[in-house]
């Protein structure tokens, strides 16, 4: 048996960082929303001849304009970008034309709204936290008791704080777009987050059930002990699996499956190191 | 019995294959003088039971980004509105659309507002839907609901004249005031109905209204058409109501479409309708899908290295989990989004886990010492609790995320829900193929050993 629970220090040292460089990004630098949270301009220029795409993209990002996608076929070329105002539009134009030398005739400039208003951000807002409460009372139950329940929710809320942190991070350094996709990556990361936790903490239930209520400490690092195999091979598998989506996939879905890998490590790590410190720092709390 | 039991079973994976079969598959070959030429489709259902048609494609539906769909354009008139307001009213008229095309039955649908110059615009981009002039309608209807008693001019108006010219007076109770419209059948006549529940207030009004019309006629009117004229028999205090009239089911249920996503603040009209392509390159797609393959094979690869003869009966529950899930993926159906194929392809992994649990304890009682099918039986009823609440845990959260009672607070449709019915699908039947399929398979392939 190896004693886990030695380095307790360690590892909330270790999320304390990951946690917080996350939280100063969000902060400092926030993230790129995409088309789906602001909507977005696009538009459509016909050209004399074809434009050159990495002309196209330094012109718009001297005018501010963050690029979404540029489709250039033959001297037709459309840029999506987020939303621009006219002026904005003509400068990009002008400018272009003076570069390449060509003329240009605007056939298309619309402003599309956002798909995901902000009505559906906050509804599934409230539909995460009663699903944290379901959990809490199914938990509570399941387990006859509150700690085991609030110890997996601090290391789920500790899962979802190192996805936005990191998430953001990604978006300033690498321009990864806040998106819809970011948000199912996120409800997922926190429904593995507790089904992992509940491995462990099943073997920690079995011991008090047949052994009696008893040094805790010596249940938790025994049950880390023989989850351990389980919870990396099982990881293990996934990890495969997104490793392959990252290496081999479409480049569309690249921050998305990166999210997921990101939820599935942290996930993998708060259940033995951040959930079951925490429960038996409760337990012991409520036995003295 | 047992050979009743193996033919069930053979018949259910038979099934199963035949509507997870590819779609348009040419297969030619020769084999001596064969020579076979043919199209593999999935399995289609078009039944005649009674006087009912029943009638099903299993194919697979794919979302806007794999596969296209219908895109349509509508033009708002803001011309009758408050500046200070256009934006409301625009916001909430394409919230009414989403909640129109969503209880129409198409999901994934993507609704944008578009400005154009000075005009406003809406854009609804539909996947591969059949019934493209429907949505149309549907979409594009006003639905006001209204309720009208005998105004107290009704003198003038002879008292010979059709009904619905008295009824001039309105009672202020509109499709506002309805919680919810339903689809009902009447008890006796067997035709189809709309059933109102009212809102608190509606239901007081309501009573009101009947109240004070007791043996005369109240008007139920759509677009300041009158639908029915029912006479009132009694007051109703429990704020409910029927619209009868002579609807086919259809009609009935586009009524209570309508009435549910009330009125659109601002009109339209459908200036554009053309097919679009997929957004998603098919490249993209292939890619994917091959990362998905070769994903899949390390896992395998991993579980049969790691777990020997174990392994490879936790490869074959997997085999069967692809196999079942993309069946019920057929048979609901679920609109697949290239999102949904990565949770897909996610979920394949996480499926393994019932198996390396019960894998592991198997492991630990033979550590024991326990002789191994006696290990088999306790490793896997102490997985079982593990695994029992592990599960019911993850399917409350898709539970409360797909929201079934369709509650206003909670999303009620779009993403969340779409990714809420892939992760129970997903739980469900890993839960079933991780579990009851392994045993099975462990008995079948341990008979001999066990003595």
């Amino acid at each position: 048996m190896f004693n886990f629970l030695k380095f307790q220090k360690l590892y909330f040292a270790i999320s304390t960082i990951v946690i917080g460089f996350g939280l100063y990004s969000i902060v400092t630098w926030g993230y790129h929303y995409s088309i789906d949270f602001v909507g977005g301009s696009n538009i459509e220029y016909r050209s004399t001849k074809p434009l050159k795409s990495d002309l196209v993209e330094k012109i718009v990002k001297t005018e501010k304009g963050i690029i979404n996608d540029i489709s250039i076929v033959d001297t037709i070329t459309i840029i999506q970008v987020q939303p621009l105002d006219e002026k904005q539009e003509l400068k990009i134009r002008t400018s272009l034309e003076a570069q390449a030398k060509v003329k240009i005739e605007l056939l298309r400039f619309e402003t599309v709204g956002p798909t995901l208003g902000k009505e559906t951000m906050n509804k599934t807002i409230i539909a995460s936290i009663l699903a944290l409460m379901g959990i809490l009372i199914y938990m509570s139950f399941a387990f006859k008791g509150l700690n085991f329940a609030l110890a997996a929710i601090l290391a789920m809320v500790h899962d979802f704080l190192v996805v936005i942190g990191s998430y953001s991070l990604l978006s300033h350094y690498f321009g990864a777009q806040l998106d819809t996709l970011f948000v199912t990556a996120v409800l997922t990361t926190m429904s593995f987050s507790v089904h992992d936790t509940i491995v462990i903490f099943d073997k920690i239930r079995e011991y008090i059930n047949t052994e009696g209520r008893g040094n805790i400490d010596y249940y938790a690092n025994r049950a880390l002990t023989e989850t351990m195999v389980r919870s990396l091979n099982n990881s293990m598998t996934i990890v495969f699996m997104l490793l392959s989506l990252i290496l081999l996939g479409g480049s569309m879905i690249k921050f998305f499956v990166l999210t997921l890998l990101i939820g599935t490590i942290t996930g993998t790590y708060s259940s033995p190191f951040i959930a079951t410190s925490i429960l038996v720092w409760l337990e012991k709390r409520k036995n003295r | 019995m047992k050979q009743l039991k193996l033919f069930i079973i053979v018949a259910l994976m038979a099934i199963i294959i035949w509507i997870d079969l590819p779609e348009n598959f040419q297969i030619r070959f020769q084999i001596g003088k064969f020579k076979i030429d043919t199209k593999v489709n999935p399995l289609t259902i078009d039944w005649q039971i009674f006087n009912t048609n029943i009638k099903y494609a299993f194919r697979t539906h794919l979302g806007l980004d794999l596969q296209g769909g219908s895109h349509l354009l509508f033009e708002t008139d803001t011309s009758k509105i408050k500046p200070e307001d256009l934006n409301d009213a625009l916001a909430s008229v394409r919230d009414i659309i989403e909640k129109r095309v969503n209880y129409f039955g198409v999901s994934e649908p993507v609704i944008q507002n578009i400005k154009a110059g000075n005009k406003y615009r809406i854009s609804v981009d539909l996947p591969g839907i059949s019934d493209v002039n429907t949505a149309i309608t549907l979409i594009g209807r006003t639905a006001m609901l209204g309720f009208f008693e005998e105004g107290t001019d009704s003198a003038k108006i002879a008292s010979s004249s059709p009904i619905f010219l008295r009824l001039t007076k309105d009672t202020g109770l509109t499709g506002k005031d309805v919680k919810k419209a339903t689809v009902e059948f009447d008890s006796q006549s067997g035709k189809p109905q709309v059933g109102l529940s009212f809102t608190n207030l509606g239901a007081k009004l309501f009573g009101e209204i009947t109240q004070r019309n007791i043996g005369k006629a109240v008007g139920i009117f759509i677009d300041q058409i009158p639908i029915s004229t029912p006479t009132v028999q009694t007051a109703i205090m429990d704020g409910s109501a029927v619209i009868t009239g002579n609807f086919t089911v259809n009609e009935a249920k586009k009524l209570a479409i309508t009435i549910n996503s009330g009125a659109l603040p601002l009109p339209i009209k459908l200036i554009e309708q053309r097919n679009i392509g997929p957004t998603l390159g098919a490249s993209e797609v292939k890619k994917s899908i091959f990362a998905g393959a070769i994903g899949l094979a390390m896992v395998l690869f991993f579980m049969i290295v790691y777990y020997k003869k174990l392994g490879i009966i936790a490869s074959m529950a997997l085999l069967i989990y692809g196999l079942l899930s993309l069946a019920i993926f057929r048979l609901i159906p679920v609109v697949l989004t290239l999102s949904g194929v990565a949770g897909f392809i996610l979920s394949i992994g996480m499926a393994v886990d019932s198996n390396i649990l019960i894998f592991e304890r198997i492991k630990e009682e033979q550590r024991k010492g326990q002789k191994f099918n006696i290990a088999i039986r306790v490793g896997f009823g102490r997985a079982i609790d593990a695994i029992k609440d592990a599960n019911i845990t993850t399917l409350t959260v898709a539970f409360i995320l797909f929201n079934p009672l369709n509650w206003e607070f909670l999303p009620q449709f779009g993403m969340v829900r779409g990714f809420a019915l892939t992760l129970a699908i997903g739980v469900g039947t890993s839960l079933f193929t991780g579990v009851v399929i392994t045993k099975r398979l462990i008995n079948l392939f341990y008979k001999n050993t066990q003595s």
